[in-house]
């Protein structure tokens, strides 16, 4: 058994030690918004927090986590839709099919973090998620609407 | 014409599942029979030539419950083309239904009741857009047929507006909730009895009001995609498959496998008969706890295979023998005039062979599905572009009535053709029913999604043509070889078909007297299956960069000689110039309107400043492509920056008839430029030895935010009227892409592609 805190909430998993985080998170803890994408820490649709720093899950083993790092998944993002990137993606109508979105969420939440006022070339930079639909015109604006809403 | 054109037409004229329909029995001889009982009936087309065909019945497609809140019934598959919004908002608009207060509900997969499912083509509003308003205005019908009853006044006395059905005269008014139980028991007016709703009062249809149905579920992570399905009691699998199509196993040993902790069970999936059709390759599944521990599992199984018949394919013989075919004569797909008359005449001969390899969906969702069997019941739930095909193949694969088998579509984290084969849902199914019946869901790997899909095919398109003194043809000679997707269905078939021969080969609006296209044999040594645009991505991709080669030869503008090429705005009738298929539409509907693409053209080009002085290293191009009866250009701006092809701006221009969900329109078609230019400048899948050589998205390359067009800008043209028929949106944005950025990395560097993708190719 392994101990995880995930989105405020302690959960004991039972799992091997060298279970990918995501797999943990999907099967064991149940929160599916945290998706497959590839497993090689290629493509982020597995992009979770840990200590506020984005993570793709599937290349991170349970045992390199311990208890009292805080896991935020994007179930755990914002109870009710308020953070300024759902804010953002729900009104520029970003996704298409959806799938990857919550890791881009994930990772642009990071980025936001640590860069409140990213330009196009830092969004470049951070965001290397991939979506195969090709939203990433309206990620990146999605990502200066968050930003300018955060400011006020 | 010979017989073997007519087989060709039948089977494209049953359109893809009647097609299987044949195949299922055994053998093309169904399919082969069909022309004659055919000849007798009228040909049907739209929605009404697809199996099943279409219903409007208020009663399948909206419910409204007492506290007045609508659901529409979705029956196409959501995958990110916004279709269970555009349905929903169809049925809202004319139900005069209050949005906030709609839902949508996904239906099972079961076409006898909602009409045809299967999600492709880019046919979903095409051929419902007519039967859900029809739906949605019979349902208004029906609550003001209620409320007159229930007021004792005439029903023209009563009108519905805005979730509520008003009486002016008495000022009395009703809420749908409260009128929806005696609304249910109304009779369902007649079709011709319906008064649609005038354009001009549209709501929601046209209009960009409406956000995306699911995206506060996709924003906070609670959407269900296949991969997210679960059961009680689930297991969970993963599958080693024959690394070569065609292979088989020859002996396993899975004693390394049972010892992996979670790890319950080893299965063997037998191969299956070739032509495979939608049945999953065969192969060794570990049954698990959970995904990882049968992935471990997988891992340590020791395979020795029998590679069968295709152990030698390889990507880059395979072009020489695509070559060596292009450059003989061939089996004739469309002749008009005297080519070879015309191009001996010719004072200039221009000739150009043009490669595009094989591709890979790779949509980010992977394969999976999740199937139980239970008290002699198959319940799945799955990501599948079309369930009535998944529900036909598990009933006959697992030996199970039909009536007992229940499809659920979750939505589709992308699928773009890859999903509309359940070769993945027959795998659960099959390893549920070895587990006695327990839910079990397979998850495919990005690796088992590049090693075993159905890949757009490759081809060697290879052009000639002969010039007049001004520089314009006089001849044209293309030749497209090119595996056929009719492989899958067929024992070894060596021509495309009629359906991959009107994507943009023999339908190509040409102003050019001479024209003559010819088809090469070319055998399939693996699963070729529908990729988003399917053959239009080739035959655009060659006869665009072939104008662009032409207006060089000429000395021309190349948007110019583009606009000569097409022509004077005219109406050509596809069947008079070899394109029988047209879309599976009535040519006289929809005809091929040079004037339409002369306008995207046109409109596009206006849209990048075409003609503006750029900067050192930068370079314009363009494209025209008519596909899925909707007219698209796009022109596009390159940049080489050092080693690097930068793609500063791309304007895409698209007039698909009456427009139901602009928002989604442009959205598609932003996607559609995403997609294309990765499929133009770094994604492959190559062969050696059977093998596929790429494994993840670290060696199949894909467009990410860094390499994407850094502005798209999207223009639709609008149409006159809603009684115009309604073009497709998810492919026809795919085509155009490509040329056109090659055709602008050759304005930038002088360097032209011949074959894609372009990679480094502009270094010269």
């Amino acid at each position: 058994m392994a101990s995880l805190t995930i989105n405020g909430t302690v959960h004991e998993v039972d799992a091997e030690p060298d279970t990918p985080l995501l797999w943990v998170i999907r099967e064991q803890v149940g929160l599916t918004g945290t998706k497959y994408g590839c497993g090689i820490a290629q493509c982020g649709a597995c992009t979770v927090h840990i200590d506020g720093v984005a993570t793709r899950s599937c290349s991170l083993p349970l045992s390199a986590v311990t208890p009292e790092q805080k896991i935020v998944t994007i179930e755990g993002l914002s109870p009710d839709t308020s953070h300024p990137l759902q804010k953002a993606w729900l009104e520029l109508d970003v996704p298409q099919c959806g799938y990857c979105q919550s890791g881009q969420i994930m990772a642009a939440a990071a980025l936001l973090q640590a860069n409140p006022n990213p330009s196009d070339e830092d969004i470049a930079a951070e965001m290397t998620n991939i979506c195969r639909c090709g939203t990433y015109n309206r990620i990146k604006a999605a990502i200066k609407l968050a930003a300018a809403q955060s400011r006020g | 014409m010979t017989d073997h054109d007519e087989l060709e037409l039948a089977v494209a004229n049953v359109s893809r599942r009647g097609f299987l329909a044949g195949i299922a029995a055994g053998s093309l001889v169904l399919a082969i029979g069909w022309p004659s009982d055919a000849s007798a009936q009228e040909k049907k087309f739209g929605a009404d030539g697809m199996p099943n065909g279409w219903r409007d019945d208020p009663r399948i497609f909206v419910s409204i419950s007492p506290d007045g809140l609508v659901t529409v019934t979705c029956h196409r598959q959501e995958m990110g083309q916004g279709v269970r919004t555009s349905i929903a908002m169809v049925v809202a608009d004319e139900l005069d239904a209050d949005w906030s207060k709609v839902r949508v509900a996904q239906a099972q997969g079961d076409e006898p009741r909602y009409g045809n499912q299967d999600t492709d083509g880019s046919r979903s509003l095409r051929h419902f857009f007519m039967p859900m308003r029809r739906a949605g205005a019979a349902a208004r019908t029906m609550l003001e047929q209620a409320a007159a009853a229930q007021w004792g006044v005439p029903v023209q006395e009563v009108r519905a507006r805005e979730h509520v059905v008003l009486h002016e005269r008495t000022g009395r008014r009703l809420d749908y909730g409260a009128l929806a139980t005696a609304a249910a028991s109304q009779p369902v007016p007649a079709r011709e009895m319906l008064k649609l709703k005038d354009p001009s009062a549209f709501r929601y249809i046209g209009k960009d009001r409406i956000g995306l149905i699911d995206n506060q579920d996709i924003t906070t992570g609670k959407a269900v995609y296949g991969i997210d399905a679960r059961a009680d009691g689930m297991l969970y699998a993963v599958v080693a498959r024959p690394p070569v199509f065609g292979g088989r196993v020859r002996s396993v040993d899975d004693a390394e496998t049972l010892q992996v902790p979670g790890v319950v069970k080893v299965v063997q999936i037998a191969p299956p008969e070739i032509p495979s059709e939608f049945q999953p390759l065969g192969g060794v599944a570990v049954v698990a706890r959970n995904t990882w521990a049968a992935m471990q599992g997988r891992d340590k199984l020791k395979i020795v295979w029998d590679d069968g018949p295709h152990a030698s394919y390889s990507s880059d013989t395979y072009r020489a023998e695509l070559e060596a075919a292009a450059r003989k004569p061939a089996k004739v797909v469309r002749r008009q005039g005297d080519v070879d008359a015309a191009m001996a005449r010719a004072s200039k001969r221009v000739e150009a062979e043009y490669y595009i390899p094989h591709l890979a969906q790779s949509p980010m969702e992977p394969p999976a599905a999740l199937v139980q069997i239970k008290d002699g019941k198959c319940e799945a739930w799955a990501c599948v572009q079309a369930p009535q095909a998944t529900r036909t193949r598990l009933a006959e694969r697992l030996g199970i009535p039909e009536e007992n088998v229940t499809v659920n579509v979750t939505l589709l984290g992308g699928g773009f053709g890859r999903k509309s084969k359940p070769d993945f849902v027959l795998e659960a199914g099959l390893i549920s029913q070895a587990m006695g019946g327990a839910p079990v869901k397979v998850t495919w790997t990005r690796e088992d999604d590049l090693h075993h899909g159905y890949y757009h095919t490759v081809s060697v398109e290879r052009l000639e043509a002969g010039l007049d003194e001004r520089g314009m043809p006089v001849a044209w000679l293309h030749r497209s070889a090119a595996p056929t997707i009719g492989s899958i269905f067929a024992p070894d078939p060596k021509h495309e078909l009629p359906f991959e021969l009107g994507m943009g080969l023999v339908n190509a609006p040409l102003a050019v007297p001479n024209v003559r296209m010819e088809n090469p044999e070319a055998t399939a040594h693996t699963r070729i299956g529908w990729f988003r645009s399917v053959s239009n991505v080739p035959h655009a991709f060659a006869i665009q960069s072939f104008v662009a080669e032409l207006a060089h030869a000429a000395g021309r503008d190349p948007k110019d000689y583009l606009l000569d090429l097409i022509g004077p705005a005219r109406i050509i009738d596809p069947t008079d110039i070899g394109d029988a298929w047209n879309y599976g539409e009535d040519p006289k509907l929809y005809p091929i309107d040079t004037g339409r693409l002369r306008q995207v053209v046109e409109t596009a080009a206006a849209g990048i400043g075409w003609g503006r002085s750029l900067p050192q290293g930068h370079g314009l191009g363009i494209a025209g492509h008519y596909s899925f009866v909707s007219y698209v250009a796009v022109a596009a701006e390159v940049q080489v920056d050092g080693d690097r092809l930068v793609i500063p701006r791309i304007n895409i221009a698209i007039d698909c008839g009456p427009q139901v969900n602009p928002d989604r329109i442009r959205s598609q078609m932003e996607g559609a430029v995403i997609m294309g230019a990765g499929l133009a400048t770094s994604s492959e899948i190559s062969f050696r030895n059977g093998r596929v050589e790429q494994n993840n998205f670290d060696s199949y390359e894909v467009t990410r935010i860094d390499t994407a067009p850094r502005e798209i800008h999207v223009h639709l043209v609008a149409s006159h009227s809603y009684g115009q028929p309604l073009g497709g949106v998810g492919e026809p944005g795919v085509p155009p892409v490509a040329p056109a950025l090659a055709n602008a990395v050759f304005a930038a560097t002088g360097k032209r592609i011949r074959r894609l993708p372009i990679r480094d190719q502009f270094l010269a």
